[in-house]
């Protein structure tokens, strides 16, 4: 039991791994096309359903941006975030397709 | 043979018993599409506002805000005296007079030369199967005499259907949905437009004007959906200008973090198709000023 490590000593190094591993695995711009590509084709879906967001476009404008720059990892972290974006918004359209009804004065 | 024929019957019957409960729900689907009655929805539309606000007089509806709120009423009577859409009137009437370079005119593409026409649009038209609002009007005018459009969104557009408004002041809305079911189908698009949920706010019209009408939204007073098109084209002090109808569905489509629709899509068209049917009887009150 005691040549086992202390939490404090476990979290240090869960924090130093953590780091190193953040920087060893970077994005890069083969991770940025094929993130934006899926996010590119949510909103495209959105777009046919006539409901896309401001929100998503400013993301993915976000996206090519700091692709641009070379910073692939905020680049990702961007096309993901638009990606969530317009599958929430095509979630809202289909859904809606019914659910307005219940608004309707009758 | 006779057990594989008994058999076949048998695949026969059951194929057609899910064919008939598949095609139940759709006829019934259909019945109830039938079913709807915009004069009955119409009715009940401007029910739900009379019996929320049961001290606004129904003509009311058509000053918006003001009809709901005493300040700003007071405010906008004043306002009236020197109203902010004076400019805009006089160039819309300047517009409107002025001839094209074959030397014909606007007024040579309406009824009644364009003079107190205004509560008429938006029309359902059976040739083109399709709404023709005030705003699409003037410019399937313009183009036809050999123009080109101007934009739905402009000063130019704003102050012609401000001129034109002008000119119907108190006439009230008459709005007709043709027996054809084109044009039914017009009417319910709209309907569905204005009460679907959109945007990263999820709001849909209704939201705004027909669960929070006299709330306060920031500095804004909301406006009963019932009416909301008969001051239109408006001057916004939000905008520093003139707003036509178009303008107006686009900077909600905004307001609620939605991609707009171009100006005058089909959407666009019937949602105001669907908004003027509903406010049929009610006094056109435009050009209107706004907050």
């Amino acid at each position: 039991m005691r040549n086992l490590p202390n939490a404090r000593t476990l979290i240090f190094g869960l924090l130093v791994h953590s780091f190193v591993c953040g920087n060893a695995f970077a994005a890069s711009e083969a991770d940025f096309k094929q993130a934006y590509a899926a996010a590119d084709a949510a909103e495209r879906q959105a777009g046919t359903l006539r409901n896309q967001w401001l929100v998503t476009e400013a993301a993915l404008t976000d996206a090519k941006k700091a692709a641009e720059k070379g910073d692939f990892d905020r680049a990702v972290a961007a096309a993901k975030e638009a990606e969530a974006l317009a599958k929430a918004s095509i979630f809202q359209a289909e859904s809606e397709k019914e659910v307005w009804k219940n608004l309707e004065i009758r | 043979m006779a057990h594989v024929d008994g058999a076949g019957k048998r695949v026969s019957m059951r194929w057609l018993s899910i064919l008939l409960a598949a095609l139940l729900p759709a006829a019934t689907c259909a019945a109830a599409a039938d079913d709807t009655d915009p004069a009955k929805e119409a009715r009940a539309f401007r029910d739900f506002f009379v019996k929320k606000f049961p001290n606004v007089k129904l003509d009311d509806f058509a000053n918006g805000p003001y009809s709901l709120n005493e300040d700003m009423r007071r405010q906008w009577e004043e306002k009236e005296q020197f109203p902010p859409y004076e400019f805009s009137l006089e160039s819309g009437k300047e517009l409107f007079a002025k001839p094209f370079a074959n030397g014909k005119h606007y007024a040579d593409c309406f009824t009644n030369s364009g003079i107190g026409v205004r509560q008429n649009y938006p029309q359902f038209d059976v040739k083109s199967s399709k709404v023709i609002t005030l705003e699409l009007a003037l410019n399937q005018c313009r183009e036809a005499n050999g123009e080109n459009a101007i934009s739905y969104t402009g000063e130019d557009m704003a102050a012609l259907t401000a001129y034109m408004a002008f000119t119907s002041r108190g006439k009230p809305f008459d709005i007709k949905i043709p027996d054809d079911p084109r044009a039914r189908a017009a009417y319910e698009n709209g309907k569905r437009y204005f009460y679907t949920r959109r945007g990263q706010l999820n709001f849909s019209c209704a939201t705004c004007h027909v669960q929070n009408p006299g709330e306060r939204l920031r500095a804004e007073v909301l406006a009963p959906a019932l009416g909301i098109l008969n001051a239109m084209p408006i001057y916004r002090s939000e905008w520093g200008g003139m707003g036509t109808v178009s303008r107006r569905f686009i900077t909600c489509n905004s307001q609620v973090r939605g991609v707009p629709l171009e100006p005058q899509a089909e959407d666009y068209r019937d949602l105001e198709y669907f908004l003027s049917y509903v406010a049929n009887g009610l006094p056109i009150s435009g050009p209107g000023s706004r907050p």
